[in-house]
């Protein structure tokens, strides 16, 4: 990596160029992705936005690193991804904790994977108490509502200080006031701890509300077809008239703006 | 996971509705007199009685051993009975006796009828003849004159089970684990599993008294092999219905293969190891005893033949209870295990 990981970059540069991805071999392909490019500076908050099923959550797993592209390539920093690796967290929309194991110790799993829990375990109790959960360490996953289940799987993957945090519709599966909640604890983390990140959703006033650029896939095979930088400081609100242009702006470019 | 839970919770719950409604009521009026029991103590009083005072009915051979013995003795734990019964609620070491034997009320009128009739239809009225039936008197008899050979091939069978779950135990965990895991063991065991697993042990019998260098080993093999197929075909499908996002988020953390299988495979398939181990028991039990009874010249397996040379069918119903007790407390200490390592999936545990 050529990039030193000093204060004002610490989070990474992402280089999607020319992904081109399918599903299944020979006949039978499946193409998801077509020629998709796309930067995502240093700390930026970028959301993919696009119909459902139409490939963004793919797009998520190759930036991850979980996949690799059938066609293009994918580089942080400089350096292309070709294997999941610790400086970029992905958090699901499930919150996928471990059953078995108690809310500390789901926190604890990335350090423990790299073998750093034993000199690095205050991290976790940090990590607890960025999310506010620290009173429910010793709980087990099945005891904690949907919003705390989804705050946990948030604090497993801020415990590794991660460059790129990727969201796969995080908030998909929360009540809508949790989920208001939660947005603003996400921009509010994201101010704080300076990782770039990558959202996937289909809720536009939740892109709009969170992401300095808007990035609006089509049906499958996903293409980018707009781009719509959000111009507002933070922390927004979401009463504020150029967000509902944004948003009717958004929604055309779905072709949903009919409803308007 | 939920479908092992409810499979292996199915004969735990031995609580009666009946129970529940008992000890409602003990928690409303803690000193008053309890019925249950009253019922209880008579009942038991009238079973005490009639062993002892209705004489036995004279067969060919001398008279049943300790029938006057056992009268008395249950005359005596049926005022002891209703002692707990009456004045329970007014000490508190009787309070708490009380409280243990409320749950089990009407077991404790059930049981002394049922044993009552027993004890009818053999010793007082022969109606079921001798030497196929005997009184209760008569195994109080065989546990009293026998307890060393009993309690001797007792202490066998729990050591050979022991060693053959044992081995069986690790050895389908780890066949079931690494066929779970890796698709090239996986093409070679897999069908070497389907075609000699159903395989019944008992089968492998006559042959592995042959190849064995002792009839012992051979029924530790074979309990072993009963007990290793459940465990390794159900551990092999809890490893491969693993959630796959938990392998996701762990690699994506950085984690190693080795961490993937010992901190994430593993514990994910822990409940149906469980469900395996519970059916290897069932099937090691079987083949345990019929070992005992083919080659193996100890265990209660053993002693079932054994007796049975005698004709000595009072000892095979002393035996068989023994066997029934034994088992079944190997199969609760088996739930005890796993209600321990799997209490992250009970709704009730406390923080």
């Amino acid at each position: 990596m050529v990039v030193a990981a000093s204060e004002s970059t610490r989070g990474a540069r992402i280089d999607i160029r020319a992904v081109s991805h399918a599903f299944g071999d020979g006949d039978k392909q499946l193409p998801v992705l077509d020629s998709v490019d796309l930067k995502v500076a240093p700390g930026e908050f970028v959301a993919l936005l696009g119909p459902s099923g139409c490939g963004k959550s793919t797009l998520l797993r190759l930036v991850a690193g979980l996949d690799s592209p059938s066609q293009g390539q994918i580089l942080q920093d400089g350096a292309p991804i070709d294997r999941p690796d610790p400086s970029r967290i992905v958090v699901f929309q499930d919150p996928t904790l471990y059953p078995w194991r108690r809310v500390r110790d789901n926190v604890a799993l990335g350090l423990q994977a790299r073998g750093l829990l034993r000199r690095e375990g205050h991290r976790v109790d940090a990590a607890l108490r960025r999310v506010g959960l620290e009173a429910f360490a010793r709980a087990f996953p099945h005891q904690l509502s949907g919003g705390m289940a989804q705050r946990v799987a948030l604090a497993r993957a801020l415990v590794n200080d991660p460059r790129l945090l990727v969201l796969d519709e995080p908030l998909g599966k929360l009540d809508s006031l949790t989920r208001l909640a939660m947005q603003s604890d996400l921009v509010e983390l994201w101010q704080r701890a300076g990782f770039s990140a990558l959202l996937v959703t289909h809720d536009v006033e939740e892109a709009l509300f969170l992401a300095q650029r808007v990035i609006v896939f089509s049906q499958r095979p996903a293409r980018i077809t707009a781009e719509i930088p959000v111009d507002l400081p933070y922390p927004r609100h979401r009463g504020d008239p150029r967000l509902t242009e944004l948003r009717h702006e958004a929604l055309r470019h779905l072709g949903l703006d009919a409803s308007w | 996971m939920a479908t092992s839970h409810q499979t292996l919770d199915a004969p735990l719950p031995l609580a009666g509705s009946a129970g529940s409604a008992g000890s409602a009521d003990a928690a409303r009026t803690p000193s008053s007199v309890w019925p249950v029991g009253i019922v209880a103590a008579l009942t038991w009083g009238g079973f005490g009685a009639l062993t002892w005072r209705w004489p036995n009915k004279v067969a060919g051979f001398s008279d049943w051993a300790y029938t006057e013995e056992l009268g008395i003795a249950v005359l005596v734990a049926a005022a002891a009975l209703l002692v707990v019964a009456l004045a329970g609620g007014y000490a508190a070491p009787l309070r708490r006796v009380r409280q243990t034997l409320r749950h089990a009320g009407p077991w404790l009128v059930a049981l002394p009828l049922v044993f009552a009739a027993w004890e009818i239809l053999t010793a007082k009225t022969a109606l079921l003849p001798t030497p196929f039936f005997a009184p209760p008197q008569a195994l109080i008899e065989v546990y009293i004159d026998d307890w060393r050979r009993l309690g001797d091939s007792a202490l066998n069978t729990l050591k050979l089970l022991g060693f053959g779950v044992a081995y069986g135990g690790v050895a389908g965990f780890l066949i079931g684990v690494s066929i779970g895991w890796s698709r090239r063991i996986g093409y070679w065991v897999h069908p070497v599993l389907r075609v000699l697993g159903p395989l019944p042990s008992t089968a492998l019998l006559p042959l592995t008294f042959y190849f064995f260098p002792s009839s012992y080993s051979a029924a530790v093999f074979l309990i072993a092999l009963a007990t290793a197929f459940p465990v390794a075909v159900l551990t092999w499908s809890g490893v491969a219905s693993v959630n796959k996002s938990y392998y996701d988020v762990a690699r994506t953390m950085g984690a190693s293969e080795a961490f993937l299988v010992l901190r994430v495979a593993i514990p994910a398939a822990l409940p149906q190891v469980f469900v395996g181990l519970f059916m290897g028991l069932g099937a090691s039990f079987s083949v345990l005893v019929t070992a005992e009874m083919m080659g193996v010249k100890s265990g209660l397996g053993w002693y079932l033949t054994w007796a049975q040379g005698w004709a000595s069918y009072v000892n095979m119903y002393a035996a068989l209870i023994v066997m029934a007790l034994l088992f079944s407390g190997v199969i609760t200490l088996l739930f005890a295990v796993r209600d321990r390592a799997l209490s992250w999936q009970k709704g009730t545990v406390k923080w």
